[in-house]
């Protein structure tokens, strides 16, 4: 494994995910709020479209290894890559320098970016050692926490995200029963295997609406996307949120105010 | 047994609409994870990691001098007195069971709780040749009662209730009625004790075996393996042969964490370590003992990069943890190994096309990983089999399209925007509301997706430059 440079005093490129940009553009402009926020110059690779997980995780591996070439390629003048999400953070760190094991050139490149990639607040806990950020919640929320698995089993996630929103005022942590049990995303797992991933929804949406919290924070927009889908389905009131839309809520005004 | 693996989308579905089998296997799955964490980190995290990766290293030692341990292992045994054979296939294994039962004369057996005598079916050889057997732990005898196989490793009836198990008493047993579950035991116990009496042949699996003293170790919480190796006279073990370990201490390391992530004990109630037959002077046990050492396939997963699954151990801790099996139940898997385990070990035993939708029967979440005590890469072993399947043509041609033209699209980043554009006016024109077409509707027959964005990231990025350079 690559050393791990210290991301501090470096400009940030930000890999905002095909999902949150299709789907969430906001969450990703929430991470850029948060950075510029703390003083971090942050840029957007134009060339960066997927981590090449669905294909990867299909078992499609000659087009991961296509998809994750151009990742390579969008991001070789990175000096540190942060994402709103810790399955695609997993892919780029755990399975690039796997996925080009037979290549010298392209494996010791795929080692690099995995060294500089860094999951959002694990770049912020971790990376710089920030946990509060001066923030306040507009109003008092009592939020809860689900650990997406890649997040937390492949990156020890879920402390971050959690000393972030205790450190910001009006904010009340609570625990979601069974917090690190799938949702049953699981990628193309979910139309693959529908059912099944359904019956684990359904789980989850019951644990979700026993919990104490209105809304549930989690890290990744993929997870959120098949929560919420079963929340609203089965007329829930509740909601799951990304963790830096909540983060970015609680802002100052003035950062707002662009 | 019969491989009805390719079949598990089907039978998934039976066990997720059967709210009674949903229920029981959450509460015992549930329960039996609990009791797994607080066992093995009773003594604190650190302690109980320390001790995983203490047990990951034993088995993986024993698995990379393997060949060299089974001869020592059978050396050993065959001085302690077993007598060892083995076996290529289940054919070959059933046949020696046979074999040794008509030696003996043997008109009944007794069975203790053992996967491998599932994997090759033996109850059946043993009944085509008109022998009478009966399943002796508790949750195998009720199932042998039903005429079904064990669900789940260590808790074979996990996905019946309390009442169903009733039932089956009474119709198969005529128990007088009660939902009392300590009549129902003894009730249990008073058929059972007869079975051992009488039992002229007892069966068993082994959990270990050790190479350098030649011994067969055997975990039971019922009594049941000890009942069936040292009631009747002959007794036959039929053990796969990436059990050995190669030390008494290494097999102190893997018991410890096979009871505690198996049933959340430090040690199940019943630990044998048997050292051969009876001796002269010895008035108690068998006079005979065979071993048999069951291949079935394992020496050809031992030949791919697949080996390190040859290290489980066997304690049902990844099912307990597996939101997938918590939904399905283990008879969904179509074989005689349920779970993550199976997922992974049935494919490779049965052959990846008699097994296609086990490697995908897995959200990858990894919990499979996290609490197994040797440490076992199950989710990559399922990505690589995924992998598979591709390679080797097992993939549906549809995915295979559709999965080409992703990566075209994914791999230019002009293709990506042209493809973000053509999803979004699909999503958002034309696919207005609650069903999508295609793949699709199988997410929204269960939940809502949402509309994709009017301006993608890129494009508010874009005016954001924009406005601030002007």
């Amino acid at each position: 494994m690559h050393p791990r440079p210290s991301p501090q005093g470096k400009p940030v490129s930000l890999f905002v995910t095909c999902i949150v940009d299709m789907i969430y553009p906001q969450t990703g402009m929430s991470v850029v709020k948060i950075l510029e926020h703390l003083g971090v110059e942050v840029d957007f690779p134009l060339g960066q479209t997927c981590c090449g997980q669905p294909a990867f995780n299909s078992g499609y591996q000659d087009e991961a290894r296509v998809v994750a070439r151009q990742f390579l390629r969008a991001f070789k003048d990175a000096q540190v890559i942060v994402t709103p999400s810790g399955s695609c953070c997993a892919m780029v760190r755990h399975e690039y320098p796997r996925l080009f094991a037979d290549d010298p050139v392209l494996h010791a490149e795929a080692e690099r970016i995995a060294s500089l990639t860094w999951e959002f607040t694990e770049y912020l806990v971790d990376g710089l050692g920030i946990t509060d950020l001066g923030l306040r919640l507009p109003q008092p929320q009592t939020v809860a926490f689900h650990d997406a698995c890649h997040g937390l089993r492949l990156l020890k996630l879920g402390a971050a995200s959690r000393a972030l929103m205790q450190h910001t005022e009006n904010a009340t942590v609570v625990d979601l029963p069974n917090c690190d049990v799938c949702c049953g995303f699981g990628g193309l797992f979910a139309v693959k295997m529908a059912e099944v991933s359904s019956a684990m929804l359904e789980q989850k949406c019951s644990d979700i609406d026993a919990c104490a919290a209105d809304t549930i924070i989690t890290g990744d927009a993929s997870c959120l996307t098949q929560m919420n889908g079963g929340l609203s389905r089965r007329g829930s009131s509740k909601r799951v949120r990304h963790v830096a839309d909540v983060l970015a809520d609680a802002l100052p005004e003035v950062s707002h105010a662009e | 047994m019969q491989n009805n693996a390719n079949s598990f989308v089907a039978l998934a579905d039976i066990g997720i609409h059967d709210p009674d089998q949903r229920q029981a296997v959450a509460v015992g799955t549930i329960r039996a994870y609990d009791k797994r964490r607080a066992a093995m980190f009773a003594d604190g995290h650190e302690h109980g990691e320390a001790l995983r990766q203490q047990a990951a290293e034993a088995k993986r030692r024993a698995l990379r001098c393997l060949p060299e341990l089974l001869e020592q292992a059978e050396a050993n045994m065959i001085a302690n007195g077993f007598t060892v054979l083995w076996a290529r296939d289940a054919d070959e294994a059933n046949r020696h069971v046979v074999e040794i039962a008509q030696r003996h004369g043997v008109k009944t057996v007794a069975k203790g709780k053992s996967m491998a005598t599932e994997e090759i079916a033996l109850n059946h050889a043993l009944e085509a040749v008109g022998l009478h057997i009966t399943e002796t732990d508790l949750g195998e005898f009720i199932i042998q009662l039903n005429h079904e196989p064990p669900s789940h490793i260590v808790a074979p009836v996990i996905h019946k209730t309390k009442p169903q198990i009733r039932d089956i008493f009474v119709r198969e047993l005529g128990m007088p009625p009660t939902d009392d579950a300590g009549e129902m035991v003894a009730f249990a116990r008073r058929v059972l004790r007869e079975k051992f009496l009488n039992a002229d042949l007892g069966v068993t699996g082994g959990n270990f075996i050790i190479a350098e003293t030649g011994s067969l170790c055997l975990v039971t919480n019922e009594g049941n393996g000890r009942l069936c190796s040292t009631m009747p006279d002959v007794h036959v073990a039929v053990v796969g042969i990436e059990k050995i370990v190669e030390t008494v201490e290494d097999y102190a390391t893997l018991t410890q964490v096979l009871s505690r992530s198996g049933t959340g004990q430090n040690l199940t109630v019943y630990t044998n370590i048997l050292n051969g037959p009876r001796r002269a002077d010895e008035a108690d046990g068998p006079s005979h003992v065979y071993v048999i050492l069951l291949d079935n396939g394992r020496s050809d997963i031992y030949a791919t990069d697949y080996a390190e699954v040859l290290a489980c151990v066997r304690c049902g801790a990844c099912q307990n943890a597996c939101p997938v099996y918590r939904s399905t139940g283990g008879h969904a898997y179509g074989w005689v190994y349920g779970g993550p385990i199976g997922a992974v070990l049935t494919p490779l035993l049965v052959g990846l096309e008699n097994a296609s939708p086990l490697p995908h029967a897995s959200s990858l979440c990894g919990a499979c990983k996290e609490v197994c005590p040797v440490d076992i890469d199950l989710p990559r072993m399922l990505i690589d089999l995924r992998r598979d399947l591709v390679r080797q043509g097992h993939a549906p041609r549809a995915w295979k399209l559709g999965m080409k033209a992703w990566a075209v699209g994914m791999r230019s980043p002009r293709f990506y925007r042209w493809g973000g554009l053509a999803a979004r006016l699909g999503r958002n024109k034309i696919a207005r509301g609650n069903q999508l077409p295609g793949l699709l509707g199988n997410w929204t027959r269960h939940r809502d997706f949402p509309p994709f964005a009017e301006k993608p990231f890129r494009q508010l990025w874009a005016e954001r430059q924009k406005a601030q350079s002007s």
